[in-house]
């Protein structure tokens, strides 16, 4: 399998703390990457190198053969950060045509990315006047508006309509068959079965790489919560030793 | 820097601002109430009214201006906005010049409103032509928003970036001859004076109150507030970070 995302001992710092420390991983074109582990593993960091705005203290993040954020793969990648990231002051259309501009696409664009969210009704809405489901839902549509080749999705279906999720899942596993790299973190288990692969890490290190199958079958277990805890303890004991 | 992301980035902007017509009419109604009360504060004394309102009309666009800047761009950085957007093909330039102009036309409808009703209401009286008056206010307002997108690098919450108004805009108010004519004041006053942009938009000002015809001291005073205009966005641009921590 091709190789879209390679992250090569990736070490990051925030402030005195070593949130990355040695950090590898490949992550394979036109498949769904789950991204799982706690909060403040380093999820949200990971994430923010691939997109190029995270200052790294060393190592490589290699993004379809070029330097992660370098000015080419602008065009070809997609972010949605944790908490919404769109203007409050403007209506969800307003919001999705203005991301949907700076790639030289129209309004045809943005609202198919509305519908795709199913927010085509409240679209008209001031964000600020939206519920919380409603403005993730316009930040996703921002971040799907380009249809990029790589789309980085941080906790995208957080406090949605569990039909709505699995909506939004199907779209996902849509861009996946038209050859996006998605990556998208949770900490919701029955989505990580979702995923074609899953990665977690826990205290910046990464703990699991392997198929959602593959991970059950080595903890010997068929829940992935208790797989999870098996790995996590195996690793534990690893390091200890 | 790409014209057409310039252009949508401009139209968001004012589409912000569209939405939120309390803060339209603050901007254009504030100067004018200032204005107003300048005229009644200095009922009976028409000279020194003239003096007054005139550098005043330069001043209230920068403050203002100064201020919505600082908070806007501070919240294009705490709503996630700005790194979201620097994933995107967005230039520094294209967000910086955004603004600029953005504000900037906003600026010229207040510069025109406050300098009209000062001009046919209030009878203020200019040797000079109100039009030139207007264009350096406008140069002002311009200035201010320069300015604004520089300090808002340094402010983490919006309750330092207000407090930057104090620090930029207040000595630059007290040092630009308005209080104390600089040529009286003591060296080392006149020599900050000197740096400071706003000494010389009010220095234009007064050279358009006192002449009938544009003088080459107003000329170079307004090249000087471009300059500083510029300064400002070229720093403004080295301290916006693509990547932060």
């Amino acid at each position: 399998m091709e190789t879209a995302i390679e992250v090569r001992d990736l070490v990051v710092k925030r402030g005195k703390r070593i949130v990355l420390d040695g950090f590898d991983c490949a992550i394979h074109r036109g498949s769904i990457t789950g991204l799982l582990g706690p909060s403040g593993s380093g999820k949200t960091t990971l994430m923010r190198a691939i997109v190029g705005v995270q200052r790294v203290a060393s190592g490589t993040v290699t993004v379809l053969g070029e330097p992660a954020g370098s000015a080419p793969l602008r065009h070809k990648v997609g972010y949605l950060t944790q908490s919404p990231s769109v203007y409050n002051d403007l209506t969800g259309r307003e919001n999705a045509r203005y991301f949907a501009s700076l790639y030289g696409l129209g309004k045809a664009a943005a609202d198919e990315a509305l519908e795709a969210v199913g927010l085509l009704d409240a679209a008209d809405q001031l964000v600020l006047n939206m519920s919380g489901g409603q403005q993730s839902r316009a930040s996703l549509a921002c971040a799907i508006v380009s249809r990029p080749e790589i789309l980085v999705l941080d906790e995208p279906t957080v406090g949605q309509d569990p039909v709505l999720r699995d909506e939004l899942w199907e779209r996902f596993r849509g861009f996946a068959a038209d050859g996006a790299t998605v990556l998208v973190s949770s900490h919701v288990m029955d989505e990580a079965n979702r995923c074609d692969r899953l990665l977690l890490i826990r205290e910046g290190a990464l703990i699991a790489d392997d198929t959602p199958v593959a991970v059950k079958g080595s903890a010997g277990t068929d829940d992935l919560d208790q797989a999870f805890l098996n790995l996590i303890r195996a690793h534990e004991e690893k390091v200890a030793a | 820097m790409s014209p057409r992301i310039l252009r949508s980035t401009i139209r968001r902007i004012i589409g912000q601002l569209r939405h939120d017509p309390r803060t339209i009419a603050m901007i254009v109604v504030v100067p004018v109430v200032l204005i107003t009360l300048l005229y009644f504060m200095f009922d009976g004394q028409e000279r020194v009214f003239d003096r007054i309102a005139l550098t005043m009309l330069g001043v209230f666009p920068f403050i203002i201006m100064f201020l919505i800047t600082s908070i806007a761009m501070l919240r294009e950085r705490t709503s996630g906005t700005l790194e979201r957007l620097f994933t995107t093909p967005v230039g520094k330039l294209d967000l910086l010049f955004g603004y600029g102009v953005a504000f900037g036309a906003v600026a010229a409808v207040q510069a025109t409103v406050a300098s009209a009703v000062a001009h046919w209401v209030f009878d203020m009286r200019t040797a000079g032509s109100i039009w030139l008056v207007v264009v350096i206010a406008v140069a002002n307002a311009v200035l201010g928003v320069a300015l604004g997108l520089l300090c808002s690098a340094f402010a983490r919450t919006e309750f330092q970036a207000v407090q930057f108004m104090p620090v930029v805009a207040v000595p630059q108010l007290l040092l630009c001859g308005l209080f104390v004519a600089r040529d009286q004041m003591a060296g080392w006053l006149q020599a900050v004076s000197d740096v400071l942009p706003l000494s010389y938009s009010v220095e234009a000002l007064t050279e358009v109150g006192t002449h009938p015809d544009p003088t080459g001291t107003m000329w170079r005073d307004l090249l000087i507030v471009l300059g500083a205009v510029i300064l400002a966005l070229a720093l403004g641009a080295a301290t916006l970070r693509r990547r932060t921590a």
